[in-house]
């Protein structure tokens, strides 16, 4: 551990060419792990005994959710990351997140909703969990215009990052609302102390699923961080002499 | 020197604010007419209101904080004071909390005087009343301390006021949920007690952190 160089990578332009290398790695995880979680989830689980078909929005609705936590999480650390040693990439990394993160964060609340009608008959209530992943959603957005309204992109970034800070403390508050408020939303289904309730292949359908939004956002972001270094070393020599930049 | 530092600080940004009343007696009365312009449109029915009002005159609040916040660092900004308190030799988090401090009460304290007139609107009983006007007193610092980090940010930026709603108003949820939540148990019975401890559990951290927070942040506008 001690003799790998963490900062090599750090470099704009390193990074483009280690980005480049694996990206089409993740693209293709991601495809074959959503197909097999999809085959597992819609062709081999069982119908469920109380909810029928409309359980199956489950494997699309908590990945979602997980991702659109676990990406504000990233996010955050990221921005803790260019704050401290004061990285061009971090902040390039954190602009490439946000999008995937809100708009896992909206297909949770419309997969939310799709599932709600049947279920509880409401499209929506003002649940503390459903709340809170719709201010994710809001706080989300707001980084997005913060970092756009700023020009000076090394301004941008470094305001982007303490916001993002600043809004990490309400993911938590998100995951522990259910055991504050204890309201409709139905309790975690998949939980680390108590195991799972639910049945064995709709847990690995599930997991599937997630694995996959996984993939499928490192493969974005590492192919959105590479547009973003090509903008803003638009001026160095390196970017001139790239294959993709002469032909 | 540091207290010294906040006292100048705190004295100024009061005698500024006694100087252009205006400013901050706009924002009070958008407190007044928001909380005058409910009644009109859910209608004139006193169980209806009682049911709204403690949420009503808590959004009110909110949105008239978002006003004054606006102003919390804009002119010190445009006229370059703020680049002086930056290379002050006193600490910036404590000059910064000398200014949300004053603007907490030139802004802020009116809404908590203010509430339980407007909740006598709203039909409220005595003891909601008292439970609405602790809460105020306890959420609208809150308010100002993790809003000043907003101002801070959107400093000088394209479109700052509706970008500062838009970053801010998601992070007072918490103090919307219990605030207005304190006014419901009090009233159903429940008692108010536990929404004034997580009130105060936001409060006293908020006041540590906040200024550290705003300083970074003016750094970052003031590059």
């Amino acid at each position: 551990m001690k003799n790998i160089n963490w900062f090599h990578y750090a470099a704009p332009q390193t990074f483009y060419g280690l980005a480049g290398k694996t990206w089409p790695w993740f693209a293709g995880l991601a495809t074959a792990l959503m197909l097999a979680g999809m085959w597992l989830g819609f062709a081999v689980a069982p119908t469920d005994f109380q909810q029928g078909e409309g359980y199956r929005i489950i494997f699309v609705h908590v990945p979602a959710s997980w991702m659109s936590m676990v990406i504000y999480l990233a996010m955050a650390f990221w921005s803790v990351l260019g704050l401290t040693f004061n990285t061009r990439l971090s902040g390039m990394m954190t602009r490439a997140l946000a999008p995937t993160g809100a708009l896992f964060a909206f297909l949770s609340l419309w997969t939310g909703a799709l599932w709600g009608k049947p279920m509880w008959g409401a499209w929506w209530v003002w649940d503390a969990r459903l709340t809170s992943e719709l201010i994710l959603f809001f706080l989300y957005l707001g980084y997005i215009a913060l970092t756009s309204a700023i020009d000076d992109t090394r301004r941008g970034d470094r305001a982007g990052a303490l916001i993002a800070i600043v809004g990490a403390i309400n993911v938590p508050i998100i995951y522990f609302s259910v055991k504050w408020w204890n309201t409709l939303h139905q309790g975690a289904s998949v939980s680390l102390t108590k195991g799972s309730s639910m049945a064995e292949v709709m847990l690995w359908s599930m997991l599937l699923m997630a694995l996959a939004f996984w993939a499928y956002t490192i493969a974005l972001v590492l192919y959105r961080v590479r547009t973003l270094i090509l903008q803003r070393e638009s001026h160095a020599a390196w970017v001139h002499e790239l294959k993709e930049v002469t032909s | 020197m540091n207290s010294r530092a906040f006292m100048a600080v705190l004295r100024r940004d009061l005698l500024l604010a006694m100087r252009r009343k205006s400013e901050v007696l706009t924002a009070v009365f958008f407190f007044v007419v928001v909380a005058a312009l409910f009644p009109l449109g859910i209608g004139p029915e006193l169980k209806t209101l009682r049911l709204v009002a403690p949420g009503v005159l808590w959004v009110g609040a909110l949105l008239s904080s978002m006003l004054a916040l606006q102003r919390l660092f804009e002119a010190d900004y445009r006229d370059g004071t703020l680049e002086q308190m930056a290379l002050s030799p006193a600490s910036l988090p404590l000059l910064i909390s000398g200014k949300l401090l004053a603007h907490w009460l030139v802004s802020g304290v009116p809404l908590v005087l203010l509430a339980p007139v407007l909740g006598l609107q709203f039909d409220l009983p005595a003891d909601a009343l008292l439970t609405l006007t602790v809460a105020l007193l306890l959420g609208t610092p809150i308010l100002s301390l993790v809003g000043g980090i907003g101002a801070a940010l959107t400093l000088g930026v394209r479109g700052g006021g509706v970008l500062l709603s838009l970053l801010v108003l998601p992070l007072f949820v918490p103090v919307l949920v219990f605030g207005a939540g304190a006014v419901e148990a009090q009233t159903s019975g429940l008692g108010a007690q536990a929404h004034f401890s997580i009130l105060m559990a936001m409060l006293l951290p908020a006041a540590f952190f906040s200024p550290f927070a705003c300083a970074a942040a003016l750094r970052i506008a003031l590059e």
